[in-house]
């Protein structure tokens, strides 16, 4: 396929992706923003100030970054492997692939649609969060580049489970079992700096908690881990997970018969 | 800009060489569970035809059209659109070919308009003129009032139009049907094989079909292809296919009989089937008006007279028969 028809597909993809969010706001943007305020009410502001500070922020200061992340990875995830199931579920996937739009175009078209809806729900629970504290940003390269590059890593995440999901179960089984542990664990509400050794060695292993403390040094300034190798691992897996969908794709699997 | 209506001076220069419009070579399919779909079957249609490809429920007429279409991945052969390996080509082949399912797969909740200017989309066809495609072919198919409803809200014969709309956008050289008119209405199907009859007409684009419907086989293709346990048993057109036939069989409703029908009359065969209706055979080298004035001789007045079958239907079951008995007949 030629580069102009390719970016016109790509274009087509990525609207119809985006439009499909929006129309169901009500279950893709307003219920996070209700989660997350939650979050700020109940652990920032009740339990928070006898929590006292931590890294030498405020309670509420420290868990924004983190509730943030926290939101912009379910997001980005949920909407890639519910639309892409969907897709598959509905027969209506079959459109792109008679289609001569190639492999990563498909791909590309997905992910922007958890890209969009990730970094859109990101953007309401930092608003929402501004009603309880003030966010001063430390780098807003770091800030900007992290949470745009998690928001493709847990993208291509959603796609990949989407093409090996057969039921509606095996769309949730990840969110609920993988993703939701590893994301509470990943130093969202807590530094691992508290734990004791062998559980903050354990929790170096947890991929999420690079992101976290990424993001949390783009805002406040603040990190557990040393944020060259927090980019190194995000764009490693950015790679080998873009890789691994783009091979699935051209094998067809959990597509063709 | 590279969609045309019209074929591209490389496509006329390619069908004036002699190439087809689809080209299946030695093609099979053998699913994971042993079963096997498709035998090596070699299947070629030259463009501007009106081709039907017929067979029994499943004989490999969807897994044939899933694999030209990508849907399905060969285990063996080669399939071209117009010249352009399917595989190897993607691009050249598949923006080339149009294709109708069998069953609704389009998103449910999107517009009849959304659906039809995605697919152009996908295509890589402009905004602009993916518009002017899309009112174009929703007005032929009779949908552009109804291009702001949600797609699940259509009725069945309006889900089909839709889907013929979708396949047509980007303008294909190839178009396959997967028995479009099944479960539509009588009246709705003859407005469909118009559509395709003047399609097929302007000569840009060829037509394969596939149904269960014999006598619209016989009344749209120019050729047949007959397809049984994954092997093409019969290809050729659909007039030769029908001068094979020997025996012609029609139902006469006649005025009442005095007596009991005879069993012969001047050489036409008999049956009496009810009071006032007869079944006759009329060989090839019989005509109708002799038979009519063989039945008035024998004082037999014929008021009206049908088939029994319809003559594809005959032929076909024929086929089918010859094959199971020349042992082809184990599943697929």
């Amino acid at each position: 396929m030629y580069w102009q028809e390719s970016l016109i597909a790509l274009a087509t993809l990525s609207r119809k992706e985006t439009t499909r969010y929006l129309r169901i706001w009500v279950q893709t943007l307003f219920p996070p923003a209700i989660t997350m305020a939650l979050y700020f009410v109940i652990f920032g502001n009740l339990i928070g100030p006898r929590i006292g500070p931590m890294d030498g922020y405020s309670y509420m200061d420290f868990i924004v970054p983190g509730i943030i992340m926290m939101a912009v990875i379910t997001n980005s995830y949920a909407n890639v492997v519910s639309s892409f199931f969907s897709a598959k579920f509905q027969r209506h996937i079959e459109e792109l692939m008679v289609s001569p739009a190639p492999n990563a175009v498909i791909l590309l078209g997905y992910v922007s649609g958890g890209v969009g809806r990730g970094l859109l729900v990101g953007l309401i629970v930092t608003l929402v969060s501004l009603i309880f504290t003030q966010i001063q940003i430390h780098n807003i390269w770091i800030t900007v580049s992290v949470v745009l590059l998690t928001s493709i890593l847990f993208s291509l995440g959603g796609f990949i489970n989407g093409i090996f999901a057969r039921k509606f179960d095996d769309v949730a089984i990840v969110p609920t079992f993988i993703l939701t542990p590893l994301t509470y664990l990943g130093g969202v509400f807590y530094s691992v700096s508290l734990l004791p050794d062998t559980w903050r060695i354990v929790s170096m292993f947890n991929p999420v908690l690079y992101m976290v403390n990424a993001f949390r040094y783009g805002i406040l300034g603040s990190s557990d881990i040393d944020i060259r190798v927090a980019y190194s691992l995000i764009l490693l897996s950015i790679l080998i997970l873009g890789a691994t969908a783009l091979f699935l794709l051209r094998r067809g699997t959990g597509l063709r018969a | 800009m590279r969609y045309y209506c019209r074929p591209t001076l490389m496509e006329v220069f390619s069908a004036a060489m002699g190439v087809p419009a689809l080209h299946l070579q030695n093609l099979g399919k053998t699913y994971s569970n042993g079963l096997i779909a498709l035998r090596g079957i070699d299947l070629t249609v030259q463009p501007g035809d009106f081709f039907g490809l017929l067979g029994p429920n499943g004989a490999g007429k969807s897994t044939a059209i899933g694999i030209i279409s990508s849907l399905v991945t060969r285990t063996a052969g080669r399939a071209e659109i117009f010249g352009h390996d399917i595989e190897k080509q993607p691009w050249e082949a598949k923006r080339r070919l149009g294709v109708v399912p069998q069953e609704v797969n389009f998103n449910g909740f999107e517009t009849v308009e959304q659906i039809v200017l995605n697919q152009a989309g996908y295509y890589g066809i402009p905004r602009r003129r993916a518009r002017q495609n899309c009112e174009r072919y929703l007005r032929e198919l009779d949908l552009w009032d109804r291009r702001k409803l949600v797609s699940r809200t259509l009725s069945g014969g309006m889900k089909r139009r839709l889907m013929i709309a979708r396949a047509l956008v980007h303008e294909p050289r190839l178009l396959i049907l997967d028995e479009p008119t099944a479960g539509v209405d009588i009246e709705l199907r003859r407005s469909m094989w118009r559509f395709l009859e003047a399609l097929n007409r302007t000569g840009d684009v060829t037509v394969i079909l596939t149904t269960h419907y014999l006598e619209e086989a016989e009344s749209l293709c120019r050729n047949i292809a007959i397809i049984n346990k994954g092997r093409i048993v019969e290809n050729t057109s659909t007039t030769a296919l029908l001068n094979r036939l020997n025996t012609h069989s029609f139902i006469l409703d006649v005025d009442p009989l005095a007596n009991a029908a005879p069993a012969t009359v001047d050489g036409f065969v008999l049956r009496q089937v009810g009071p006032q209706q007869l079944e006759a055979d009329v060989q090839r080298d019989q005509s109708i008006t002799q038979l009519v004035q063989a039945l008035a001789g024998a004082g037999i007045y014929v008021r009206s007279l049908k088939n029994k079958a319809n003559r594809l239907e005959e032929m076909f079951i024929d086929l089918l028969q010859q094959d199971a008995s020349a042992g082809n007949g184990q599943e697929a």
